[in-house]
């Protein structure tokens, strides 16, 4: 829940929890059985896993088989990205390359990084427009310059800063005239647009718990089952030998109720969304004109661009000063980018989109979810002027 | 209006900015501000874009851990707390002008530089903009109303910890502008009382050295850092009665005046009495040594002031006293200001004084103002270190 007198325009950076959830969750947590154990409360526990591993499969269109649960977002992103990397150049040592853009989330950026630094691999960061979407020039022209030498795709489903859809259809059919694996970080995707694996054609995709009504700490990563990947971690061989550690059978069990109540309202989930977050950007534009939205314009973001994400520029100002104005007044959003070490960074995909640092600087995120309504947008709108003046006379 | 320690029982409440660095002083501050009544919000100052991420040494700042430390002692006293990043601010008006300082052969505090252009300055500023009235520290001095209406500041009640030297750069715009809730106790009791707030800061060691130089090594990191910048790579160490070259060095920035550790001369005087720095000279990269009786000065000049209030004339009497470095002694001193520069006469010698370094002047336990230490001499002679 959120807090009463809360406005929580957050969302995309966890959304409250579904009643179905915490009912699911709370069933199983007295359960005693390792769902790996061969008695009777183990096999109880386990079949509660397998049907909540046919429940994602079933929203999400894969295969019950392809469904490896993980910790959540960050370690499914971990696994994909390094454990297809390290399969593909053990089979094959010339496969080096490794495509992804330069607006993913660190999930992915890192342990590309990491990848680059420790494990040789040869990373490229292919540019985005000034709207966050991947150019698909540029990666068709990478890719054909030496098609033998990629090892591994990511690219993210959906923005989790901008909201900027990518084009994953046309990633995927470069990728399989060379049979190239791709990875794409579904995260902020899944119950927020129409997300199907088997039809996408991708042969990973991350999803966690949490952005879609979940439980924290709990995610998946689809996996095509004929894909060979090296696990990051080694142990009692769970999840087809892949991600080792006991199931998390009450977590695990919640994260099935939600990823299928998520999927299941996505439709009218989105048209709400959509309708909020297009009254939230059309008023805060007109109560400060020099705002803009960033991303994907009004009129393509039924297309383009995440439902309930509204990331807006306000020039003169610090992201950190109006998120610090309007937390002080009961509204909470974010500048959208991370941290660095304690210390607030330009974002990085404002900066590949071609802002400057000032610009890069100088925006807001609201995000809606399930529990939004008018009344936030009405808040956002009565608080955003007084505090833009404010946050201008801050940088004086 | 702000409010005397005596009468903080009843203040006026103001928002607050608390400036939280993860250390006990400024967790207590920012308590003792919110136990006063005011709406306080809790910040961190970012320094560094790559901070470290754990303590060492006698750093008690700067580090994610010490961020970490200001965040869980916000929780704990109930207020909202963020991270501000004053990263450019402080390379450009700090580190740079220490590293501009040394390289000309001066002493410079940053200390006190920081106090001046980043927490009574860049933040303040931030501060008032965002409407805010004011900012804490945990800093140990203390404000009071004048007659006249115009607030002074003093130095605190625990003299072994008084802060009022690293404070002598504000004027009265900032000191309006400034709460020190600490400035009427004593440290063993502000950690008693983190203790009995629980604030895990309690018994956090005291910070010593220059927050952004790692170990406390000044002279390696300033090898480092200035690198063409270094007016010199080496040169002399010149005896200076003889005129003799005693040795060599590695660049003249590695010197403070009155240094006497890490001259590596290897044999003593003549008098078999240690030697000092005596002089720095950065074109011709000489460094002069000699006996501490050529230490002394008792005449100071001063430029850059800055006054606290109203700006003298001319100070003398039995309570007016310098102070030229941080924990250093009270001198008894006649002090004459002309514009922007500031005169000082001790009435007794004083040693090791360098320039770079700040004359903060006090009438009694007021501060007065400060300037920057420029040059010094001895009595009847013609001013040395003039640069």
């Amino acid at each position: 829940m959120t807090e009463p007198g809360i406005v929580y325009l957050d969302h995309a950076a966890t959304t409250p929890m579904l009643p179905v959830v915490v009912e699911a969750m709370t069933a199983h947590l007295p359960d005693v059985g390792n769902a790996n154990s061969l008695h009777a409360s183990g096999r109880r526990a386990r079949r509660v896993v397998e049907e909540s591993r046919e429940t994602v499969a079933r929203a999400v269109g894969c295969r019950p088989g392809e469904v490896v649960f993980t910790s959540g977002g960050t370690e499914a992103d971990n696994l994909a990205v390094k454990g297809i990397y390290w399969s593909r150049r053990d089979t094959d040592p010339r496969r080096r390359r490794v495509l992804s853009t330069a607006v993913e989330h660190h999930a992915v950026l890192d342990p590309l990084d990491w990848l680059a630094e420790h494990e040789d691999a040869d990373l490229e960061l292919l540019p985005v427009d000034e709207r966050g979407r991947l150019l698909v020039d540029a990666l068709r022209d990478s890719i054909e310059r030496d098609p033998d030498s990629v090892a591994l795709i990511s690219v993210m489903w959906a923005n989790n800063e901008v909201g900027t859809l990518q084009p994953i259809a046309e990633v995927v059919e470069l990728a399989a005239a060379y049979e190239i694996p791709v990875h794409t970080d579904a995260v902020q995707a899944v119950g927020a647009v129409p997300v199907d694996f088997a039809a996408s054609g991708v042969d990973a995709l991350t999803l966690t718990g949490h952005k879609l009504g979940g439980p924290y700490g709990v995610g998946a990563l689809v996996l095509r089952r004929e894909l060979d990947v090296t696990p990051l971690g080694h142990g009692g061989g769970q999840e087809r030998h892949i991600r080792s550690g006991t199931l998390d059978t009450p977590g695990i069990a919640a994260f099935a109720a939600a990823v299928e109540a998520a999927v299941k309202a996505q439709p009218e989930h989105a048209e709400r969304m959509q309708a909020l977050r297009d009254d939230l950007v059309r008023r805060v534009i007109e109560a400060v004109p020099e705002a803009h939205l960033h991303g994907p314009q009004l009129d393509r973001a039924a297309t383009d661009r995440l439902p309930g994400n509204a990331h807006i520029g306000f020039p003169g100002c610090e992201g950190d000063s109006l998120l610090m104005l309007l937390d002080a007044r009961g509204i909470e959003c974010s500048t959208g980018s991370a941290c660095s070490a304690g210390v607030p960074q330009p974002s990085h995909v404002l900066l590949a989109m071609g802002c400057d640092v000032e610009q890069a600087r100088h925006s807001l995120r609201f995000s809606f979810g399930h529990t939004s309504t008018v009344a936030d947008v009405d808040a956002v709108v009565a608080a955003i002027v007084p505090v833009v003046e404010r946050a201008r006379a801050a940088r004086r | 209006m702000r409010t005397a320690p005596e009468d903080r029982a009843t203040p006026e409440p103001q928002r607050v900015v608390a400036a939280m660095s993860g250390g006990v002083d400024s967790a207590v501050a920012a308590a003792r501000a919110v136990e006063a009544g005011h709406d306080v919000t809790g910040i961190h100052l970012a320094l560094s874009r790559n901070p470290a991420s754990y303590r060492s040494g006698a750093r008690g700042c700067c580090t994610i851990e010490d961020s970490n430390d200001a965040r869980r002692a916000a929780d704990v006293i109930g207020i909202p707390f963020y991270v501000w990043d004053l990263s450019d601010r402080f390379h450009e008006d700090v580190v740079e002008d220490f590293m501009d300082e040394y390289a000309a052969g001066r002493t410079p505090n940053p200390c006190l530089r920081c106090n001046e252009k980043i927490k009574f300055a860049a933040v303040l500023d931030r501060a008032l903009g965002l409407g805010f009235d004011a900012v804490a520290t945990g800093h140990y001095a203390q404000l009071r109303t004048g007659h006249d209406g115009a607030i002074e500041m003093h130095r605190a009640v625990d003299h072994g910890k008084d802060q009022s030297y690293v404070l002598g750069v504000l004027d009265q715009m900032q000191l309006r502008h400034s709460l020190f809730p600490l400035g009427d106790s004593t440290k063993p009791v502000v950690r008693e009382e983190a203790a009995a707030r629980g604030l895990l800061v309690a018994d956090k060691p005291d910070s010593h050295d220059i927050c952004f130089v790692a170990n406390g090594d000044n002279a390696g990191w300033l090898a480092e850092k200035l690198g063409d910048r270094a007016p010199n790579q080496g040169g002399d160490i010149v005896d200076s009665t003889s005129g003799e070259v005693l040795g060599q060095h590695g660049g003249t920035y590695a010197f403070t005046i009155g240094q006497r550790r890490g001259l590596r001369i290897g044999r003593p005087a003549d008098d078999g009495r240690p030697r000092f720095v005596l002089d720095i000279e950065p074109v011709s990269g000489t460094v002069t040594v000699g006996p501490r009786s050529e230490l002394a000065v008792d005449r100071i000049t001063g430029t850059r002031p800055r006054w606290c209030g109203t700006v003298p004339t001319r100070l003398a009497g039995p309570g007016v006293t310098v102070q030229l470095r941080a924990h250093g002694d009270e001198h008894r001193a006649a002090v004459e200001v002309a514009g922007d520069e500031v005169r000082i006469e001790l009435l007794d010698p004083a040693y090791g004084i360098a320039p770079g370094q700040a004359a903060v002047i006090y009438d009694g336990t007021r501060v007065v103002g400060s300037a920057t230490i420029n040059a010094t001499a001895r009595a009847g002679a013609d001013p040395v270190h003039q640069r």
